[in-house]
């Protein structure tokens, strides 16, 4: 789960991090509120989670109350990359003289967390990390000792960073690594910590994502996670507990095992179709189940028609086919196509309950696939 | 042959109580695994699928010898279980509970770095010998005994491709589900490394997916060291950037690495052939028998 800006923010102020001063907007109205609060100059930042917002013109500094009243109408409502903008975060404009990166990630490979830091702040670290892999030092924690004093001023130190603030980097990268142990964050980064003339350090920007497979056992930012949802649909897909990620194509996919799911949506690609999503009933789901995810599917305006293809280890065959009838049979006319293939446990038994009046069943993956595409070009023709 | 688990392998079940530890202690006894114990705290002394249960994994494989754990514990719990399971000197501990926090698996993985047990998974289907035994949640009945090795990061998919072997009359030695999550025990090399080890495997299918450099690698090492022909499969081409698809570890970050496209190209590198769909995985690995 990753959270807005806004919310990383008031997480790392918390902490005791510096932040700029700000108020969350949803209205022209407030916004101008805010400013005349925060004074000028005061950016104006789209609360949505893409990347590339400043240059997308999600970003704007108003430096008096007609440009903020400009500036907020242009951006609230605004389509960013496909999603609707509906906050945004006016805060005081930094004046800065230097921007610098510091962040912690897990490193898949070596199975730890690594801390980093760069004085080449600002732009895409990820870009940085490409091109000029030297400009970013690193610092390895041993997760079962946790992130010593030492080693905080030693990747400051590494990655050059002047020392008049290398007690304050230092500090701040320590903050973030109590947040990342203690919030079970996935990651967490300041892209840029800004450096003003009078040399004092503020986090311009907040990036934390959340495990979410910790979630249980973080109360607080659980709260957060439906407010960072950006789309209805997989708000609707938390609550029903799937695994779900909407996608921009006519063909809704339902499958059990993230794998398997991926390679129906590959399929879909592969016999010249456009998936809708990805759903993962997960295993061993009963019939509600079943039902809920043809429901959420169905929700989608997007899709054109539906492709369900189940391989049953711990999920059975009848309670898929059980599902499936309940979801369809409360239809006067069913909404969009389904076609189903199921196999693995219980799978003979699922088709002799499965009302074949209500869906299409082919045998292999491959032609259920295929299948569903013709249904969809058909259906959006 | 087979590798890590065969009919001699003695099997303590971490979680037997609970619904989906007896369901499947049941299913694997049928299968003909050895499961000799169970370990649930403050259930010692019970008896489940006559199987007897003891309160710590140290009791249980001091009293019937068990020299394999297979872990149910419920996620919260499971950092845990893994701790005990490797505190206890076994040789090899399969979890298959999905949704440890990813923080807690780093901590297990520091500690199992300093044992000699291998761990499987976690969030994995577990292991199967074919006609010897299973530890985990795979549906015996799809697999057959042969000549294939099988390692696949998600469950599911393995049997669809198992299910492609099987209608072409291709069985297996052993089948691997290494887990989908970030941090993972057993890596594909790890499992490479054993299949090419095992005389009897004369051919290897690998199912990797988008997120991390697992299959990376695998690849580097299969050009390196491996004579045994190997066919692959790579989930998640379609996959957006910065879009977890289910599984924990199935993500494409912001700057490309992780993407099924350069997993594929290591692989071609490499020599090995990848499917475009599952059924053209099982035609490959056909040619190479």
């Amino acid at each position: 789960m990753r959270l807005h800006e806004y919310q990383a923010k008031e997480v790392f102020a918390d902490a005791g991090v510096p932040v700029p001063e700000s108020r969350l907007a949803t209205t022209v109205e407030e916004v101008v509120e805010a400013v005349a609060d925060i004074g000028f100059p005061a950016a104006i930042k789209a609360q949505v989670h893409v990347g590339g917002r400043g240059k997308a013109g999600g970003i704007k500094i108003a430096t008096d109350e007609d440009e903020a009243r400009q500036y907020a109408d242009e951006i609230l409502g605004m389509d960013l990359k496909g999603y609707t903008v509906e906050k945004v975060l006016v805060e005081a404009g930094v004046d800065f003289e230097n921007e610098l990166y510091v962040g912690i990630t897990m490193d898949r490979g070596e199975g730890e967390p690594v801390a980093m830091v760069s004085t080449e702040g600002g732009v895409d670290i990820e870009s940085v990390a490409e091109e000029t892999p030297e400009a970013i030092a690193r610092e390895h924690i041993d997760p079962a000792f946790g992130f010593h004093p030492y080693q905080a001023r030693k990747v400051v130190y590494d990655a050059g960073i002047p020392g008049d603030i290398a007690g304050d980097i230092a500090s701040i990268l320590s903050t973030l690594y109590d947040l990342y142990e203690s919030k079970d964050a996935s990651e967490i980064e300041i892209n840029p910590v800004m450096i003003t003339a009078d040399r004092e350090v503020v986090a311009a920007d907040a990036v934390m994502n959340i495990d979410e497979d910790a979630l249980f056992r973080q109360p607080e930012l659980a709260e957060m996670e439906d407010e960072a949802a950006e789309d209805d649909l997989e708000a609707k897909a938390n609550e029903y507990g799937f695994d779900y990620v909407r996608l921009s194509g006519n063909v809704g996919i339902i499958g059990n095992g993230a794998g398997l799911v991926m390679t129906t949506l590959d399929l879909v690609d592969h016999f010249g179709g456009e998936p809708a999503n990805f759903l993962d009933i997960g295993g061993g789901a009963k019939a509600e189940r079943v039902a809920n995810a043809l429901d959420m599917v169905f929700a989608d305006e997007n899709v054109d028609a539906v492709v369900f293809n189940i391989f049953g280890g711990i999920t059975r065959g009848d309670e898929v086919a059980k599902g499936i009838n309940e979801a369809l049979e409360q239809f006067d006319e069913i909404p969009k196509q389904v076609v189903v293939r199921l196999a693995g446990t219980n799978a003979e038994e699922g088709m002799e309950i499965l009302n074949t009046d209500l869906v299409e069943v082919e045998a292999t993956l491959e032609d259920a696939v295929q299948q569903a595409v013709e249904n969809a070009q058909e259906a959006s023709q | 042959m087979s590798i890590f688990v065969d009919d001699d392998t003695r099997v303590v079940v971490q979680g037997i109580t609970g619904g989906e530890g007896k369901f499947h202690t049941e299913q694997m006894i049928e299968y003909g695994t050895n499961v000799v114990a169970g370990a649930v705290p403050g259930k010692g002394g019970q008896e489940v699928a006559g199987v007897p249960v003891y309160d710590t994994v140290d009791g249980a494989v001091e009293a019937e010898d068990a020299d394999a754990s297979v872990i149910f514990v419920p996620p919260a719990f499971a950092g845990d279980a893994v701790f005990e399971a490797l505190d206890t000197d076994l040789d090899l501990v399969v979890a298959i509970t999905e949704g440890i926090p990813t923080q807690d698996m780093a901590k297990v993985n520091k500690r199992l770095s300093e044992t000699d047990t291998r761990l499987i998974g976690p969030n994995c289907p577990g292991i199967i010998t074919p006609g010897e035994a299973k530890l985990g949640i795979l549906p015996g009945n799809i697999f057959e005994s042969g000549d294939v090795g099988l390692v696949s990061r998600s469950g599911t998919l393995t049997y669809q491709v198992v299910s492609n072997l099987t209608e072409r009359g291709i069985g297996q030695t052993t089948a691997i589900g290494i887990g989908g999550d970030p941090i993972i025990g057993t890596s594909f090399v790890d499992a490479l490394e054993a299949f090419e080890a095992d005389g009897d495997t004369k051919a290897v299918v690998m199912c990797g997916e988008i997120g991390g450099e697992d299959e990376e690698q695998a690849a580097k090492f299969i050009a390196e060291y491996m004579d045994t022909p190997v066919a692959g499969f790579i989930a998640g081409r379609t996959a957006p950037p910065g879009k977890r698809m289910g599984h924990a570890g199935a993500i494409v970050s912001g700057s490309g690495t992780g993407t099924a496209d350069s997993k594929i190209s290591a692989l071609n590198d490499a020599g090995v052939p990848v499917g475009d769909t599952p059924n053209e995985v099982a035609e490959y690995v056909e040619d190479f028998l």
